[in-house]
């Protein structure tokens, strides 16, 4: 692998993007999907089946007592031309649900940011809830939900000030027994969580102080556009709530690498780079330098490979990236 | 090693995410410091209404002697510091270990704190005018023959703390014995003034949840401004400048505090050198109240070269030295950038440090880890030198000419400004300008506070508003 060097993922902006398509899928429908793009061209990969193929993959990871079969999912993520919208769609369809969507263009949020307009980004992100209430307050019995760590604290914040009970009043419904004021209380059982950087002390604060002490399942994720994504080992106290991602080996495998030396992998414990390489009948990316870091993480039982743990932006980029604006 | 917890309705919180505190010599660890998420912080404030009820359920009369007990506890007892207890020779210790202020400063701002706390019945007396307080318990009342009625702007109140000088939280300290609840950001350097004054509050019997240590990083720092109805906001103007159209928030940002010098006084400008001198360096020149330029209609270069004198004279002493006057910058790299700015600015034709030709030296100083600057008086022979209106955290002022006819309308925004004349028509343009927010007629240092009226806003107007009340009977 290492003879191919490594994957330059500004080669994927700008077109065509039919020369990524593999002659094998000629003339098969394709999607593309985009990343970045607030300034310039936005990087594009093509899919014909992957996306589908790894959320099943996915899905067979998720407890049914949390994620029931056949319950209808809620997607509080990005919309627009990106995977993870049509993504979750598939894997509530695929387990027998239907998922309902909001409108939400991460691309306008950075925008407010760069230009330093903290109270529209906050004015935007009041936008996404109220669309969520109204879904919850639809009578969609949902039980499952896709969300990232800052829409689900948003969330939580919105039930708990009383904002979907009121919601159930405009609506002139009766409010059910024991109230709407936290996620279990509105009716969900399993959140699939990920986007953007989770860390430790989140993930506890998650756990206890929105999610009944564990009572709403939670299982993070590490992916992107390019690998399709990573789960998690359970988290739990005993653990420090620390959270340790396992690549969907054999389609895309993660090393933790030295970041001034992509052919040296870092001991278990040390922090390197993480280096992606995603091989399916579909996309081929060797050796990719994804833009974090994070700690090298032995293989266990469900997964008898390499992870990684306390993913974050990689530290020489830190500084100069707005992430994390949903 | 020590940990100090965040707290959250009063309660300590370890987090699982902590800054470490070093000290500014040695580098040394001294602490870690919890630090709570935004997210945790918002759902903290969806409280305070609770907490608010509870401190309004306290007469006011006895919620001032609590204050006032506080103030002796601070100053006195052995409290809690985390997992430790902390007696007060050992909070000015880590205080001056991590933000390198010298023990002498520590202390003497620490004075403040205690005298505000003690003296709780004089300040807000200041800060209303002599309102009865009997009126806050009930609401309304009558005084002097009117029916008077106050209501809360906000049932919290946020502080995003610095970490430059403790004397500043002489400022947010009296939020309590108003019946508001505080949510505290301290700087990252300086948590141990606010816990400390919070452990004397729960020592003295102010309830738990109307106090909250809520160390976090700038997000969270945002969230306190949101979700408080009021807060203070400490900060330079790239931080300030997001709130400066919200009057929720009350902004504490550079002072260019000065000192303005008439034309009847300016031929007995050298009566007047010591207290220039200690307005610019009095506590190491760290607050907004220290003047940062000085203006004359005349013999500039000679005032200049005066304070530059006395001013020349001040070294670098150890932390713990009992005639410390200047401070160690607790991050090595500022004053290397501050020293490179001036350089950089005195490039535009027009300046002169002239300190640094008496002194002969170069005003950097560097030792180890440690780093200081030594005190700058640069002449500007225009009021639009670059340098002219510049604001440092060491001591610095520029001595600028202008006559003194155009002096106010020219000084711009000006925190303190103490006008050395008795020239009733000046007197009267600076009693009527705007943009002074407190005036000292006549040679008064302007680092000197009178405590009975309002220093930088009015934290009484900022958390009361005025209600029009009527009542009949049935």
């Amino acid at each position: 692998m290492r003879l191919f060097g490594t994957f330059e993922d500004e080669w994927l902006r700008g077109g065509p993007v039919q020369r990524w398509i593999p002659k094998g899928y000629a003339g098969k429908p394709t999607y593309v999907f985009e990343t970045g793009g607030t300034t310039g061209l936005p990087k594009t990969r093509i899919v014909i089946d992957d996306f589908r193929i790894d959320y099943e993959m996915m899905s067979d990871t998720l407890p049914d007592k949390y994620f029931p079969k056949g319950s209808n999912w809620l997607m509080l993520g990005p919309s627009g031309p990106r995977r993870l919208r049509l993504a979750i769609e598939h894997l509530a369809q695929h387990r027998g649900g239907i998922s309902f969507c909001i409108d939400l263009d991460p691309r306008w949020v950075v925008k407010l940011i760069k230009m330093r307009e903290i109270g529209m980004a906050n004015l935007y992100k009041e936008h996404a809830i109220e669309q969520v209430l109204t879904i919850l307050a639809g009578g969609h019995d949902i039980k499952c939900m896709f969300t990232t760590p800052k829409l689900l604290a948003a969330l939580d914040e919105a039930l708990r000030s009383g904002k979907l009970e009121d919601k159930f009043r405009q609506l002139g419904k009766k409010i059910p027994a024991g109230g709407l004021k936290s996620i279990k209380a509105a009716g969900i059982t399993g959140i699939f969580s990920g986007g953007t950087e989770f860390t430790p002390q989140f993930t506890r604060e998650a756990y206890e102080e929105m999610l009944d002490n564990g009572d709403v399942y939670m299982t993070p994720t590490y992916g992107n556009t390019l690998m399709g994504l990573a789960c998690s080992k359970p988290i739990c106290p005993e653990d420090g709530f620390k959270i340790s991602y396992y690549a969907p080996q054999p389609r895309a495998a993660i090393q933790v690498v030295d970041p001034k030396n992509f052919d040296k992998v870092v001991d278990y414990g040390q922090t390197g780079r993480v280096l992606l390489t995603t091989l399916t009948k579909e996309f081929f990316v060797p050796r990719f330098a994804e833009r974090d870091e994070g700690e090298r993480e032995l293989p266990f039982e469900t997964y008898p490979w390499d992870g990684v743990s306390g993913v974050r932006p990689f530290s020489e980029f830190a500084a100069t990236t707005v992430v994390g604006v949903y | 090693m020590l940990h100090i917890p965040a707290l959250r309705l009063g309660k300590p919180y370890t987090s699982l995410n902590k800054t470490q505190l070093v000290h500014h010599v040695t580098g040394e660890t001294i602490a870690e410091v919890s630090q709570v998420n935004g997210s945790q912080i918002v759902r903290d404030i969806s409280k305070m209404e609770e907490a608010r009820n509870e401190l309004q359920a306290i007469p006011m009369a006895k919620l001032m002697h609590m204050v006032k007990e506080a103030g002796r506890i601070f100053a006195t007892d052995t409290l809690p510091c985390g997992d430790q207890m902390q007696t007060f020779e050992d909070y000015i210790r880590n205080l001056s270990s991590t933000t390198g202020s010298p023990m002498v400063f520590c202390r003497r701002n620490a004075g403040k704190v205690e005298y505000v706390l003690r003296n709780i019945d004089t300040i807000i007396a200041g800060l209303t005018r002599g309102l009865d307080m009997s009126i806050l318990d009930t609401g309304h009342g009558t005084q002097d023959g009117r029916t008077l009625c106050f209501v809360p702007t906000c049932s919290s109140f946020g502080a995003i703390l610095p970490s430059n000088s403790p004397g500043v939280h002489s400022l947010w300290a009296p939020t309590p014995a108003l019946k508001i609840p505080l949510i505290l950001k301290p700087g990252r350097e300086e948590p141990w003034t606010p816990f400390r004054v919070i452990q004397a509050y729960l020592k003295a019997g102010i309830p738990p949840a109307a106090v909250n240590f809520c160390p976090t990083d700038h997000a969270g720092a945002s969230e306190i401004l949101r979700g408080t109805g009021r807060s203070m906001l400490f900060g330079d103007s790239t931080t300030t400048d997001s709130y400066k159209n919200d009057h929720r928030v009350e902004l504490h940002g550079p002072g260019y505090s000065k000192v303005l010098i008439g034309e009847d006084k300016i031929a007995h400008w050298k009566d007047y050198i010591d207290i220039i001198a200690e307005s610019i360096a009095a506590n190491g020149g760290r607050s907004c109240i220290n003047v940062s330029a000085v203006w004359v209609p005349s013999h500039g270069k000679e005032i200049a070269h005066a304070l530059s004198e006395k001013l020349a004279k001040i070294q670098v002493r150890a932390y713990d030295d009992p005639n410390a006057e200047l401070a160690a910058f607790a991050n090595p790299d500022v004053p290397d950038r501050i020293s490179g700015m001036i350089d950089n600015l005195l490039k535009t034709p027009g300046a002169t440090d002239t300190t640094e030709k008496v002194r002969g030296t170069p005003r950097l100083v560097k030792e180890g880890r440690c780093a200081w600057l030594l005190p700058a008086i640069v002449h500007c022979e225009t009021y639009d030198h670059p340098l002219a209106n510049k604001e440092f955290l060491f001591p610095y002022a520029s001595v600028v000419e202008c006559p003194q006819s155009d002096m106010v309308k020219l000084i711009g925004p000006t925190l303190v400004a103490t006008a050395i004349t008795e020239d009733k028509d000046f007197a009267h343009v600076l009693l009527n300008s705007t943009n002074v927010d407190r005036l000292n007629l006549g040679p008064i240092p302007t680092n000197r506070l009178t405590w009975d009226q309002p220093h930088e806003g009015n934290l009484f107007t900022h958390l009361y508003k005025q209600r029009a009340y009527q009542q009949s009977g049935f």
